[in-house]
Formats: structure tokens, C-alpha cells, sequence
């Protein structure tokens, strides 16, 4: 299987068999990294602007942490879905989210091993 | 908002404990910078610092005003909060340390990274606190360069 490094979100969704809850205009956006965490303040620690974020939390603050640090779109796993308010600020942002039932470890092994880079430091590069 | 020769002026209110409403007036501010053109790298930093900062006020503080200070020069954060203070600053400082409860971390935080982050993002960092009544953080971040991080 070649190695691809970018991924469709629709390339995403596929692979991961999901659910667009907003973003369905969006779909041909181009992922170039992900990454995953449950801890908000990981993700404001480690993200970086363009980042597909991974996460189980399905509260609004994980859609204003999106937004404070630029991710391209949300993936939420473990079939979790965000509130209401969450997804109106999504809306309103113009942040993709996307559901999954597979878990946070399956979620990114899939990602991975189709090639799709972590954020930053150490990568899947050889 | 208020404008006058130290430059811009916003001022805002932090509602402590309000979980559901947390983090919307740093979300504002972050639309703020952006409308009148702030690079993105920078308004990137100034609200992840201001994000880090409200989320401490909801969490940990009764209520703070947040002020927003925009000059050709630079941005300026500066929370102060009525609470219960920071008894060793030192320590909060750290990595890894924190006093949030179990909801704090069903929400998302309480990983003791949100001090030492906002230090990480700002080009100055002051914190100062007197116990019992309260936590005072400023913040500046230089606009003259882009790049830090
Ligand atoms: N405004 C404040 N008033 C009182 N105590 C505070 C305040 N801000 C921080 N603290 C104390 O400092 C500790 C460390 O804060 P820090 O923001 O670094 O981590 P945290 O809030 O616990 O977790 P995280 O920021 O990763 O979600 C807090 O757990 C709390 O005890
Ligand atoms: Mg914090």
C-alpha cells in the first residue's frame, strides 16, 4: 500500500466509517497531521494551527479549544457526538466534526498506518 | 472598547464557576486580533495564553476582569481575579501541577499545564497573588516580531 502523507477529510471519513455532523461543504479539505487527547490543555499545549484533532471530550470546550488554536476539523471517537452549543459554534466557526465509533487507539492507528503524520517532532518518517 | 493614544481598549467580565459560557471571551478576542489583521501565529499565542488564563478564572476564581490592550507595538493581556490566590506560585508554575477536581477534569483540564503554557506563549509573563484575595497575570506579546515559539 503507498504512503500517502495528506488525507481528504472525505478520505477520513471513509477510512473511518463517520458520520459528518457539520462540514458536509467541506469535505475536500486537505489534512496534512492529526493529533489525539481527551486533556484540553494538551491539546493547547502541543497542538498547532491546522491540526485534525482526535478527541473523546465532547463538551463546547472542545470546539472553542479548536478554534482558539486553528484545527482544521474535529473527529470525535468512541461514537461521541458534541452538545448543542457545540456544534453551533462549530457552525459558526466553519469547524468540520466528524463522529466515529472506533476508540481513540483504533482512530489513530488507522490514520497512521494510511500514512497520516502526527503533529510534529518525532513523525512516522523513517 | 475604549481607544485614546495608549492605543486600544477592551475590557471584559469572567464569571467564575460558569463552565458553560468558558472560554467565549477568549474566543471573542481571538476574532478581535484577527479582524484587524494580527498575524496569524501571533493571534494564535495571545489566545491560547487568554484561553488558559479564563479557563483558570472559571475554574479556580470567583470572578476577574480581563482587560485586552492593543498598541502598534504589542498586545497586553491583564486578569485580575477576586479568589482565593495562589499560596506557592513556584509550584503552580510547574508542569504538571494542579488542585482541579474530578468535573475540572471530565471537562478537559486540569492537566497543570496551563500556567507554564501561557509563560510559553507570551514574550513577558508576570504573575503575582495575595492569598484569600485574589490573582493578578499580565501578559504581553511583542507584534514587532512574528516568530517566537
Ligand atoms: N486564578 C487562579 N486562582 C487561584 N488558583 C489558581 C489560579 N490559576 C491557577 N491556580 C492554581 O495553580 C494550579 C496550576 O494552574 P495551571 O493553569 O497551570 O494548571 P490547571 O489549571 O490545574 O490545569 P490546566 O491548566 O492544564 O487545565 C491550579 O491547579 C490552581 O491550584
Ligand atoms: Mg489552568
Amino acid at each position: 500500500m503507498p504512503k500517502k502523507t495528506k488525507m481528504t477529510l472525505k478520505e477520513i471519513k471513509e477510512l473511518l466509517q463517520a458520520e459528518v455532523i457539520i462540514g458536509v461543504d467541506s469535505l475536500d479539505l486537505e489534512i496534512e497531521f492529526a493529533g489525539g487527547s481527551d486533556l484540553m490543555s494538551d491539546v493547547l499545549a502541543f497542538g498547532k494551527p491546522g491540526i485534525l484533532l482526535l478527541t473523546g471530550l465532547s463538551n463546547a470546550q472542545s470546539v472553542r479549544t479548536a478554534n482558539i488554536i486553528d484545527a482544521k476539523a474535529i473527529v470525535y471517537v468512541r461514537g461521541k457526538k458534541p452538545d448543542n452549543t457545540g456544534i453551533e459554534e462549530a457552525r459558526e466557526k466553519g469547524i468540520p466534526l466528524l463522529s466515529t465509533k472506533y476508540m481513540m487507539y483504533t482512530t489513530c492507528g488507522l490514520l497512521f498506518s494510511h500514512g497520516l503524520p502526527g503533529v510534529g517532532g518525532l513523525s512516522s518518517k523513517k | 472598547m475604549m481607544s485614546d493614544e495608549n492605543g486600544l481598549s477592551h475590557r471584559f467580565e469572567i464569571n467564575g464557576h460558569d463552565f458553560s459560557n468558558a472560554g467565549r471571551i477568549s474566543t471573542n478576542i481571538k476574532a478581535i486580533l484577527q479582524e484587524i489583521g494580527i498575524h496569524s501565529s501571533i493571534v494564535v499565542r495571545t489566545a491560547i495564553a487568554s484561553y488558559e488564563a479564563e479557563m483558570n478564572v472559571v475554574m479556580y476564581a470567583h470572578r476577574a476582569v480581563l482587560t485586552l490592550n492593543i498598541t502598534p507595538e504589542k498586545l497586553h493581556l491583564k486578569l485580575e481575579d477576586e479568589g482565593p490566590g495562589i499560596e506557592n506560585i513556584d509550584l503552580a508554575m510547574k508542569e504538571g501541577f494542579s488542585t482541579a477536581t474530578d468535573e475540572m477534569r471530565e471537562m478537559g483540564f486540569g492537566a497543570g499545564m496551563g500556567l507554564p503554557n501561557i509563560k510559553k506563549n507570551a514574550d513577558k509573563f508576570e504573575i503575582s497573588s495575595i492569598p484569600g484575595k485574589g490573582t493578578s497575570i499580565d501578559i504581553t506579546i511583542c507584534l514587532d516580531k512574528t516568530e517566537k515559539k
